[in-house]
């Protein structure tokens, strides 16, 4: 077996050398993957089981004038048919949990099932639960709906025009000085966040730049499909299998949309075949619940490509408006922001995070960004990877490569004269800790490719782009609970999901803490009645988050094995020291193995466990470059090679890392180049499925190059960063750049599609 | 839920018999890589389906007497290009064959299937149309054929009647000194839809183009014979302004519309950029070499 040993290029900024973190040991769910053996929710079959179905709209924006579902209900096989009469009414209640809390639960049971109106086209209707698949598709053809067709708002422009047609008539804007607008509208929030004197910034600029941007709805594009079993037990227990980011997020929807005691629900988390930030909410669990509840058997569903693509939570299309001043040395003096972003459905889309990102790698003396959530006739937007950042920096990143141009600066020494650092402001949070953004850019002007020049081929139009990237990362609360076996092995309970690895970069920290190999942890996701609190995997958080609680924990379990230990030898428990898992005083020692053997002979069983909800999470900067030749006749661009540079604070497993570089470039390569929902003007989705919605393949990407550089996040006891998001933040832009360099186009809607560039082209020509 | 039914006749005259009992509710299986993903997406109501691979006429691929090539309709894209006579004889045929789905989906469909499917976009029938392909049809009133330009009638659309099936195509020999090549315009580079695809077959006399055909996919409701570009080429030189006369022709033949796979600006751009790509690897293949374009 030839196992590939390359290490790709690491850049230390500092001098810590560990036992296991930054080694590159066997993952422990790995032989489980590769064999087939591993459970996802799809695996999971219950005696009994009914199958349910999804009926859902075939229009963008309609009255439900009546739905009769009594030829469905009289098919042979079909046991119950639900609609949004079936969900409890929920009042005023705010939302809990997930990745944004706080919003009405009335829009999220009515997304569940439509409640008097559809708001996109593929919005659920009602349900079924039959014998099997095909008896629940066929009901779904005998459920009578009438609708009253309306005319659909799909664009953010048009949804925020006094007189386009109000989707929620009684929702009114969240004003950003905390009043409340006065008439109904599409607008749900609008955000303003300032630093410093603008106006006097864009004064003393000698050039201003000021552009436009548009963006389609992208979607995650993770491969399994979303599904979940429901069974709801006669004494109100309901047990749950699902694919989620977080299974006390589901959790504490159902308890929210069914109005069912938290206490009573149980959800296990299956194996999940990619999130990516589009699993974070619940769409089948409660529907499976209800049927399940009606009729008394366990219920399991699951979605296909189109549903997914219709009906789940893609990230927002929308616009970005980008202005920045600069002096012509080239200090930035002033920027100005404004973003719309599609919340599809009902309030609540990324603008926010988006405005956050906008200007993040720059430290300039004054800024003003205004955002605004729009509701629109597309399905309810939801994060996707570094949600909002993508957007906000591929504008600001085109602009500043604009400025660089205009002025002849280098784009590095710009970004390196201009860069935040340590105790510069960011928008509406405490100043930069210690970040990595001047690290990357350093590593990026070094790396091979940059120090490289572009090959030039006669007839060919190439050019190459750089841009950076910032996503600020999140804490959220994550819990650990690590048993310590009588053979010295650690049983280590982590109520994560695993999608990047985190199984074996939290058991890494854990083994580190204690002093063991890690192969003597096994990692294990548990279920929501077997682990303390734990929020989705989600904002690059588990190896931070739950590895500090892992961390915590083989703290706790030291602790207690030094007491057990006391007692055995006689001694005060502080006078024990523990050194690269050796505990010694007195002149006796012993390794963990040999203490857990000692106590399991007192019947000391150590226990270590810590739930946390940490702040410190550190930004993530990365940088990137890209070459491209772009066909001048077809407008297609192909990516000829790629560098991601990025900070992982520490990085705990470095295959992980570099993978996560690689994919998020993947993804942010297919966004910049073909990826977008294609409707028509009556807001029905055309190309819902992965043909028409063009993902990159295998041969689409190069080999993706990737320079880990660690500057430590102080924030965290191993240094640790979130790497999972901001690798595709800079993609579009950086290919974006290098299409300018290639054809002097600057491109300014996303994707940036073979049709798009050529006309692009034609007009230049 | 509807139960189906699954024939499996050994012979042509079985097969006509099975189609013309049920009428527009069959449908002849070859690979299945239309039908069974249109009718699992409701695309396509289809009751019986009679599976083409068990009749020997339909498997067939051999060289006739007269140097001609008869091709079963329903032999896999596979055993096309794994058969270095077919490939040498019919180059744009394997182009095609080649980048139809993944090598799984070679593996199973035919081509046959796509001209059957009548899709606008089929990569094979461009290059079909341009190696002069004849359609042998056999039904309840005997056995007929059709030219391949004059098979597909309108999107999913063709001459086949009721009780009537594709049996096989018949190629002819191609002369001395000529080549072939087709190749489309996708955004991504595999696993895709044409854009546009473009069929081009030269003959040449040294230098002199002595006879030149021309087919587009893609930008009409069906495959297109660009007649016209090939007659314009006939007696010019294959050289670059030759070229762009035939390819100017091409993009006034075509009449694409909008919708989410292209633009009409953009296809009828392509129409002339892939006209002129295929036109020069046909010039290359009739001289001994190879395309430099690729597909």
């Amino acid at each position: 077996m030839a196992i590939d040993t390359r290490v790709a290029p690491k850049i230390k900024h500092h001098d810590e050398e560990y036992k296991v973190i930054g080694t590159r040991p066997i993952r422990h769910d790995g032989l489980e993957k590769v064999t087939g053996e591993a459970r996802y929710g799809s695996d999971i079959n219950l005696p009994g089981q009914l199958h349910g179905k999804v009926l859902r709209s075939p229009h963008a924006h309609a009255r439900i004038v009546s739905i009769d579902a009594s030829r469905a209900e009289a098919l042979d096989g079909v046991s119950a048919v639900i609609t949004s009469a079936d969900l409890p009414d929920p009042g005023d209640k705010l939302t809990t949990g997930g990745e944004a809390p706080g919003l009405p639960v009335k829009f999220k049971s009515a997304n569940m099932l439509a409640r008097g109106k559809v708001h996109y086209h593929g919005h659920a209707v009602a349900a079924v639960a039959a014998a099997n698949p095909h008896i629940a598709a066929e009901a779904l053809k005998l459920i009578d709906v009438e609708y009253e067709v309306l005319d659909p708002v799909l664009e953010v422009w048009d949804a925020m025009k006094p007189d386009a047609p109000v989707i929620i008539e009684d929702l009114y804007t969240a004003k950003a000085d905390g009043t409340t607008g006065e008439e109904p509208s599409n607008v749900a929030a609008e955000m303003l966040y300032e630093v410093g004197d603008v106006d006097a910034g864009f004064a003393e600029a000698d050039l201003v730049v000021d552009r436009e941007f548009t963006f389609g709805v992208v979607h995650q594009g993770y491969i399994e499909t979303h599904n979940a079993t429901a069974n709801w037990l006669k004494d109100g227990h309901l047990h749950v299998w699902c694919s989620s980011q977080g299974a006390f997020t589901i959790r504490q929807e159902l308890a929210d949309l069914l109005n069912h005691p938290i206490t009573k629900i149980h959800v296990v988390p299956m194996e999940i075949g990619g999130g990516f930030g589009g699993k974070t909410t619940a769409y089948l669990e409660p529907l499976a619940a209800l049927l399940s509840q009606q009729t008394g058997h366990p219920v399991k569903m699951a979605m296909d490509r189109a549903d997914v693509l219709k009906a789940t939570g893609p990230t927002p299309g929308g616009y970005v408006r980008v202005k920045m001043g600069v002096t012509n040395d080239g200090m930035i003096t002033a920027g100005y922001a404004n973003l719309a972003f599609d919340a599809g459905g009902y309030p609540g889309s990324v603008v926010g995070a988006g405005c956050r990102c906008v200007f993040a790698p720059y430290n300039m003396p004054s800024a003003k960004v205004e955002g605004f959530d729009v509701v629109v006739n597309k399905p309810k937007t939801h994060a996707y990877r570094a949600p909002g950042a993508t957007h906000a920096e591929f504008a600001s990143e085109t602009v500043v490569d604009e400025i660089c141009r205009t002025l002849d600066i280098d784009p590095v020494e710009f970004r390196l004269k201009n860069s935040a650092k340590e105790g510069d402001w960011q928008l509406a949070q405490p100043p930069y800790p210690r970040i990595g953004h001047i690290e990357c850019m350093e590593a990026a002007r070094d790396s091979a490719q940059w120090q490289t020049p572009l090959e030039t081929a006669p007839g060919k139009k190439r050019g190459r782009g750089i841009a950076s990237g910032f996503w600020f990362n999140i804490g959220f609360t994550s819990s650990v609970i690590a048993k310590l076996n009588s053979d010295g092995s650690v049983t280590l309970l982590e109520g994560s999901t695993d999608i990047g690895g985190t199984r074996t970069s939290v058991a890494m920290q854990f083994a580190e803490t204690l002093g063991i190999p890690v192969e003597d942890v096994d990692p294990i996701v548990a279920d929501t009645d077997s682990v303390g609190q734990t929020d989705v995997t989600g904002g690059s958080r588990v190896t931070f988050a739950t590895g500090l609680a892992a961390h915590n924990a083989a703290n706790d379990m030291k602790d207690q094995i030094a007491e057990g230990l006391a007692d055995l030898w006689d001694v005060a428990a502080d006078a024990i020291t523990h050194a690269d898992g050796t505990f010694s005083a007195n002149g006796k020692s012993a390794s963990v193995r040999e203490a857990a053997e000692l106590l399991e002979e007192e019947g000391v069983f150590p226990i270590g466990k810590n739930t946390v909800t940490p702040t410190r999470e550190g930004g993530a900067f990365a940088v990137h470059i890209a070459d491209v030749e772009v066909d001048e006749e077809t407008g297609k661009v192909e990516i000829l090679r790629y560098t991601a540079v990025q900070d992982a604070g520490v990085a705990i497993y470095p295959p992980y890392v570099e993978g996560q570089m690689q994919g998020g470039v993947v993804q942010g390569v297919g966004w910049a180049l073909n990826e977008e929902y294609v409707y028509d003007d009556d807001g029905h989705l055309l190309n819902a499925s992965l043909l028409d919605y063009r993902m990159p393949t295998a041969l689409d990407v190069p080999n993706i190059e990737t320079i880990i550089v660690e500057v430590p996040n102080p924030g965290h006891p191993y240094g640790v960063r979130g790497v999972g998001e901001v690798p595709i933040v800079p993609p579009p832009a950086a290919v974006a750049n290098a299409i300018h360099d290639a054809t002097g186009l600057r491109m300014s809607h996303l994707p940036m599609s073979p049709p798009r560039v050529q006309a692009a082209l034609a007009a230049q020509a | 839920m509807r139960a189906i039914q699954y024939a499996a006749p050994s012979t042509v005259e079985d097969a006509v018999a099975i189609l013309a009992e049920h009428g527009s509710d069959a449908r002849m299986l070859a690979g299945g890589t239309d039908l069974i993903v249109q009718v699992r997406e409701d695309a396509r109501d289809t009751g019986v389906f009679v599976d083409a691979k068990k009749i020997p006429e339909l498997m067939e691929l051999s060289v006739n007497a007269d140097g001609s090539t008869t091709l079963g309709a329903a032999v896999p894209c596979h055993q096309l290009y794994n058969d270095a006579h077919f490939t040498a004889t019919y180059p744009a045929v394997t182009d095609a064959a080649r980048i139809i789905g993944s090598t799984g989906i070679q593996g199973r469909a035919s081509v046959g299937g796509n001209l059957c499917n009548s899709g606008p976009a089929g990569d094979t029938i461009p290059p079909l149309i341009v190696h002069s392909a004849v359609c042998n049809i056999a039904g309840p009133d005997g056995e007929r054929t059709v030219a391949v330009e004059d098979f597909c009638t309108a999107p999913g659309r063709n001459v086949l009647a009721d009780g009537e099936l594709l049996v096989s195509l018949t190629l002819p020999k191609p002369p001395a000194g000529s080549g072939s090549h087709y190749l489309r315009f996708i955004p991504r580079n595999e696993m895709d839809i044409a854009v546009v695809g473009a069929g081009a077959w030269l003959q040449l006399d040294g230098d002199t183009i002595t006879a030149a055909r021309t087919g587009l996919g893609a930008v009409a409701p069906t495959p297109l014979f660009v007649q016209a570009a090939g007659d314009a080429l006939v007696g010019m030189t294959a050289d670059e302004d030759a070229f762009a006369v035939a390819a100017d022709i091409a993009r006034d033949a075509a009449s694409p519309i909008d919708d989410m796979r292209g633009t009409i600006a953009h296809r009828k751009q392509l129409s002339y950029v892939l006209t002129q790509r295929a036109l020069r690897g046909a010039k290359a293949r009739a001289q001994g070499g190879s395309p430099t374009n690729g597909h």
